[in-house]
């Protein structure tokens, strides 16, 4: 009983966003999809090939967001869970000439394992000391790669080399382009999977939890198993964000998946808007891209330039990528009343 | 009219019987090359956990200014893009993919570290384009049959570790060894060199220690060494890591005869740091020439680089080997696309790479060549013993080849 005293006295870790204000509108989901799918008719290989990791960063990002923004719980181990989804996709291909779309859901499920079974322990933490023992999976992981003990399948130090789908059925698309579209499949149905997740009643249960554990216990939800629920959701969608990318970049290794990506994400999920699902685009196109911007800047000094910038968004935009979309939806609102 | 000239042009050569090559053709070009610019890729850990070797890129960048500043290459100007990639594997596809299809590159040079570059190797081998003088000594970028787009330049770790062997099995037969490595690509291909050098006497090596980058020291690792009672501590190791060890032993009064790893020979940062006291009679090789030794300021190779350092990076340290390290295959870049000529097309890059005799870069140790070939992608294959005596390294026997059969 104790933990959930100490929680009583705590403000919520992370503020409450009602439901319907984590998602998109119908029409503007429409218009964004129908963006994205039309972006490969514009752009050259290399952008696809952006575009494609940028909806990759934004699952895993997305998948944090529901641990966080859904059910309040930190996590700084998310690049963990990657790692996993990777080298479950990279080891089946490579080693046991699986199909690669099969071995996404694999990933998947093997994350949702490692994400449930690592959400028991953690039960017994909150706030910070959640995301400290988040911190630790992530700082162990890379080792835990590199041990001899499993170099049969992992190749160890010297990682794994995945080959590139071809487009299947013999449609005339490139490598990178098919893959582009076969992440966006992914992607969508992920997406709305998370949104209904979010609206159902587990999705309310997660909620509840994040505004009060306390109330939503004497509600009659089961904490435990919805916080652990989470979690394993969480990994799980990691897991094939993982999966993904290890297709996309054609190669896993160790070093990789560092603490340095789950900062990263984290980094992503808080630019994003914590909470509001479509910001996880948004904040993937973050990490993704103003590293780029601040190393054209300055070579030298691109981690201080991408501090300010990123002090920057904090300091004009604290709620992130939601503060502006509904700064926009108001100035539409005036211009329609005009 | 166009190819009226062209087939004119064609028959006067074919009539002077001088032009087997089709040197006196038109100049031929791949994306990134032109009448008057050359456009070079390269990847570097800028930022993130490797960011000490950053330095090799600006000295590449403030060589091509030095290049350009003469005249160029054949009256071409380079155009040097380096870019940044945390020494992580999925930015260096990312940024490779950018040079490549973005800023359409001649080719990429010298991108640094074995994770990185295994990642972009099948890329840029199905793109055909040169991943040239790559910055690592793994063993697999001399493999011309499997990845005919790759080529290292300096000596594998697996061949200095030969040395080493070849150097125990004739000086010290009864040697019982300790080995004390970094517990990633470096360390573990070392290792394996050192063992199959070793062949039926790979059973000397008494204990091994892996440590990794994150441990505070070398404390417990060497004692657990010590306690085995070898005679004969080889230290595979980085050099913050080389210097920590080296004191260590000192600590603990324990005198085996000692190796240090070539990427660790720097005086200014193992040996100093270390204190010269503790480091007499350590054994190592090298193949470059290390600016803090004394013992070349006279040399004229190194006057070069000095001269090199003052006018166009006045930032660089010479005590850094990552500096003599960046001059040298900056320089042996430039001497093959001297060699291309006009004809700058990717395969004639590859071409010349594998067509290099006796090139003698300013900061090689005397006595080293860069040699190549169609079937031999390692540039740099030769290194000479050394020993620490006072303040420097003195190098004794012959310039010794670490053979690693393909």
């Amino acid at each position: 009983m104790s933990a959930v005293e100490d929680v009583a006295t705590e403000a919520p870790a992370v503020e409450a966003v009602p439901k319907r204000a984590m998602t998109l509108g119908a029409g503007t989901s429409l218009v964004v999809l129908a963006l994205l799918f039309l972006v490969p008719a514009f752009a050259k290989n290399f952008i696809v090939f952006q575009m494609t990791m940028l909806l990759i960063y934004g699952l895993a990002v997305l998948a944090l967001n529901i641990l966080t923004g859904g059910s309040g719980q930190f996590s700084l181990g998310q690049s963990a869970f990657y790692a996993i989804g990777a080298y479950t996709s990279a080891i089946l291909m490579e080693q046991y000439n699986v199909n690669y779309a099969l071995t996404l859901p694999v990933a998947g499920v093997i994350c949702f394992g490692a994400g449930f079974l690592f959400g028991q322990p953690a039960l017994r933490l909150s706030g910070v000391y959640l995301a400290l023992a988040t911190f630790a999976l992530a700082t162990a992981m890379p080792q835990l790669l590199k041990l001899n003990f499993f170099e049969k399948w992992t190749g160890g130090v010297q990682g794994l080399v995945v080959t590139k789908p071809d487009a299947p059925f013999g449609l005339h698309l490139s490598q990178d382009v098919w893959l582009y579209y076969f992440t966006l499949v992914v992607v969508v149905a992920i997406y709305i999977f998370s949104v209904n997740l979010l609206r159902s009643r587990s999705g309310r249960a997660f909620m509840a939890i994040r505004d009060n554990e306390i109330a939503a216990s004497a509600m009659g939800i089961d904490v435990a198993l919805y916080k652990t629920l989470a979690f394993g959701v969480s990994a799980g969608i990691t897991g094939v964000a993982g999966g993904l990318g290890a297709i996309a970049v054609q190669f896993v290794a160790p070093d990789s998946y560092t603490i340095q990506l789950a900062i990263s994400l984290f980094l992503g999920m808080v630019v994003g808007g914590v909470g509001w699902l479509p910001g996880s685009i948004v904040g993937s196109a973050f990490i993704i891209f103003v590293p780029n911007i601040a190393e054209g800047i300055s070579k030298g000094l691109s981690g201080a330039v991408f501090g300010v910038l990123l002090f920057l968004v904090i300091f004009l935009v604290p709620h992130g990528a939601r503060q502006v979309a509904v700064v926009c939806q108001q100035a539409l609102g005036k211009l329609r009343g005009l | 009219m166009r190819s009226g000239a062209m087939l004119g042009i064609a028959a006067l050569a074919a009539l002077l019987g001088t032009d087997p090559d089709g040197a006196l053709a038109q100049p031929t070009y791949d994306p990134g090359a032109s009448a008057t610019e050359i456009r070079i890729g390269n990847i570097m850990p800028y930022s993130g956990p490797a960011s000490a070797f950053g330095v090799i890129g600006k000295t590449e960048a403030a060589y091509f200014r030095k290049i350009n500043a003469e005249g160029g290459i054949n009256g071409r100007k380079i155009t040097f893009i380096s870019y940044d990639d945390a020494y992580s594997p999925p930015k260096a596809i990312e940024q490779a993919r950018k040079l490549v299809e973005s800023d359409e590159v001649l080719l990429i040079f010298n991108p640094l570290g074995t994770p990185s570059n295994t990642a972009l190797q099948k890329y840029l081998n199905g793109k055909k384009v040169p991943q040239l003088f790559v910055a690592s000594g793994a063993t697999r970028w001399n493999d011309p049959k499997s990845f005919p787009w790759t080529m290292g330049w300096q000596p594998s770790y697996q061949s200095e570790a030969h040395i080493y062997a070849h150097y125990l099995l004739t000086e010290k037969p009864d040697a019982t060894i300790a080995v004390l490595y970094q517990n990633d690509d470096f360390g573990k291909d070392y290792v394996k060199g050192l063992k199959d050098g070793l062949g039926a006497k790979a059973s000397m090596i008494v204990a091994e220690e892996s440590y990794d980058t994150s441990d505070p020291t070398m404390d417990d690792h060497i004692a657990r060494l010590k306690a085995s009672g070898a005679n004969v501590f080889i230290s595979i190791t980085t050099p913050k890591f080389a210097a920590q060890a080296l004191k260590r032993l000192a600590e603990i009064d324990w005198k085996p005869l000692q190796f240090v790893a070539n990427v660790s020979a720097s005086v200014g940062a193992v040996m100093m740091p270390a204190g010269f006291e503790n480091a007499q009679g350590v054994l190592s090789t090298a193949y470059a020439k290390d600016a803090a030794d004394p013992q070349w300021d006279d040399d004229p190779g190194m006057k070069k680089f000095n001269d090199f350092l003052r006018n166009y990076d006045p930032e660089g340290n010479k005590l850094d080997l990552a500096t003599v390290y960046g001059y040298g295959v900056a320089q042996t870049l430039v001497e093959v696309l001297t060699q291309c000529g006009d004809n700058l097309t990717r395969d004639n890059v590859m071409k010349q790479a594998q067509n290099l005799r006796d090139f003698a870069p300013d900061t090689l140790l005397p006595g080293i060549r860069i040699n190549t070939s169609p079937t031999d992608f390692a540039p740099i294959d030769q290194l000479q013993m050394m020993r620490f005596k006072g303040q420097r390294w003195e190098r004794f026997g012959d310039v010794m080849t670490g053979d690693v059969g393909q």
